[in-house]
């Protein structure tokens, strides 16, 4: 086999991974979680991090839970069906 | 950094801090260095007859004051914030992140001196002499160190998308920056390419146009995929279109590079792959954008109070025009009229002013608050004029080297019927003063912009901690 073939051949497998790699991400199966992928960074858990990470003083705190209140407002949303 | 004592993790803002003020003060200082050699343009006497003050030394220090300081400084603070974020860890290495911090900022300085004094490999965005070249890799090893090993000992299952174009980011820099700086030194600031004619050339776009598409491109659409739906307080539109837009770009971009060839001595079907990839291009680029901007859908309310996702949102905006700008400059004949005019430097600044500047600050914006511990920025006023300054800029400066650019490739090309040329080049270029003006005015209001940014980001740290309370919008 030439390096010429060889290329082609190689290029053709780049191809059938990358239409894997799609069929794969749009199957139904990995939609939770995916949406849970997408949502993780809303995660109270780690806003809490966030805002309490350098508490030096009862003011941030403060800050801290008003924040925290705003944010568990939002619920896990879903991400586009169609897309 | 003191410790917490509520929450579970400690993670590292130190560093996240330092490149985040750092970016800010990069910004001001390399739109500045843009704005006075736009200046010489129009009068040349401001080089004041010195030679450390001349153009061709200055715009190399411009272009890499821009990338390498303020770019590369805005994607080391959000990877870094972003990567302990998701990952629910502190930085991996300890130390070696402050190294990451303080070498760069040595490597900026360095260049800042050396291109000044004409110290130069003459390779465009790769300017830096060998000393430096290798003080750089060492200081992005590290990064990649510090990067991935917080990949490797995260508490979460998945890796969030913005990681994975951040690592894709951070690899194929370097593997690009060792690729192009292979060179053989001849004193401590001289040294020659290893590669030769066209080699050399291609090797060089290959890495230039690789440092628009990982640098410019991927790490920023690392920061896009976290800030824009941390801003929106919405999940990206479309988990599943990330995906397939994470591993399309990546594979395609790299082909791109031989599109800064055409009609050179590089073989033509080398120039042809080059056009061809850079149309097919168009495709990735637009997916990510559409998946960006429609993360608002039911909530494009926010955007009339919010200029903080303004900022992002227009980023997107922007990012789509250069994106789809770039693939019709990359066809042989439009390329024909655009090569070597002002169009390019359009280009170049709607997808640099716009996209890259305009994400970097509004994610800029977004973290000094939760960096310094405030509920938001110092003015929020102030942030919407900054972003009306710089829309204002862009729009001046790339309209005026549109318009520029294609007079230029018009006149270069006309001929009389006899065959002779109809303008000689001093004539193109008067023709081009009006728009110089317009170019330097935009210039200046860019840079003002980044002076009011940096004022805020002064008040905000300085404020009394937690004074600043956020803003109830609903």
């Amino acid at each position: 086999m030439d390096y010429g073939t060889l290329r082609g051949l190689f290029a053709l497998l780049i191809l059938a991974l990358f239409i894997i790699i799609v069929i794969w991400s749009y199957s139904k199966k990995r939609k939770s979680s995916f949406d849970e992928a997408a949502n993780s960074i809303f995660d109270v858990n780690s806003n809490k991090d966030r805002d309490n990470a350098n508490d030096q003083n009862k003011n941030d705190a403060d800050i801290a839970n008003h924040k925290e209140d705003k944010k568990i407002k939002i619920s896990k949303q879903e991400t586009n069906n169609n897309v | 950094m003191t410790q917490s004592n509520t929450s579970a993790v400690d993670y590292n803002f130190d560093v996240v801090r330092q490149f985040t003020v750092m970016t800010v003060i990069w910004g001001i200082f390399g739109t500045l260095v843009g704005v006075l050699i736009a200046a010489q343009l129009i009068w040349p006497a401001l080089n004041f007859d010195t030679p450390w003050l001349t153009y061709s030394r200055l715009r190399p220090l411009h272009t890499n004051a821009v990338i390498f300081a303020f770019g590369t400084s805005a994607l080391f603070a959000t990877s870094y914030y972003v990567v302990q974020r998701t990952c629910k860890t502190t930085l991996y290495g300890g130390k070696l992140a402050s190294f990451t911090f303080w070498g760069w900022q040595a490597v900026i300085v360095a260049a800042a001196i050396s291109l000044p004094m004409g110290y130069t490999s003459s390779k465009e965005y790769a300017e830096l002499e060998w000393p430096i070249d290798i003080l750089l890799g060492v200081v992005w090893m590290s990064y990649a160190i510090v990067f991935f090993g917080t990949l490797v000992k995260r508490k979460t299952s998945h890796i969030y998308v913005a990681n994975w174009f951040f690592g894709a980011f951070i690899i194929t820099v370097m593997v690009l920056h060792i690729g192009n700086s292979m060179v053989i030194p001849v004193s401590m600031m001289k040294s020659y390419s290893i590669y030769s004619g066209a080699i050399d050339a291609m090797m060089q776009w290959w890495y230039g146009h690789n440092a628009v598409g990982f640098l410019l491109t991927a790490g920023f659409l690392g920061m896009m995929y976290y800030f824009v739906p941390k801003q929106a307080e919405r999940p990206v539109y479309s988990y599943r279109l990330s995906i397939v837009h994470f591993w399309a770009i990546i594979s395609l971009y790299i082909w791109a590079g031989p599109h800064h060839l055409h009609y050179t001595a590089l073989p033509d079907w080398v120039q042809s792959v080059g056009m061809a990839m850079s149309m097919v291009l168009f495709l990735p680029s637009w997916g990510g954008m559409i998946n960006g901007i429609m993360t608002l859908s039911g909530a494009w309310h926010k955007l009339r109070y919010d200029p903080i996702l303004r900022f992002l949102i227009v980023s997107l905006s922007f990012y789509g025009m250069s994106t789809f700008e770039g693939p019709m400059m990359a066809i042989k004949s439009v390329n024909a009229l655009s090569h070597y005019t002002d169009w390019t430097i359009g280009h170049v600044h709607s997808g640099a002013l716009g996209w890259v500047a305009m994400v970097s600050i509004g994610a800029v914006y977004h973290l000094i608050p939760v960096l310094f511990n405030q509920g938001r920025m110092y003015s929020i006023k102030l942030i919407n004029v900054h972003f009306w300054m710089h829309t204002a800029g862009i729009v001046l400066y790339i309209v005026a080297m549109w318009i520029s650019g294609v007079m230029q490739g018009l006149m270069w090309r006309a001929v009389n019927t006899d065959g002779t040329l109809t303008y000689s080049f001093v004539e193109s270029l008067t023709a081009s003063y009006p728009f110089y003006f317009i170019r330097f005015v935009g210039g200046v209001l860019v840079v003002a912009g980044f002076i009011l940014m940096a004022y805020n980001m002064f008040k905000t740290i300085g404020a009394k901690d937690g004074s600043l309370k956020p803003v109830e919008a609903f």
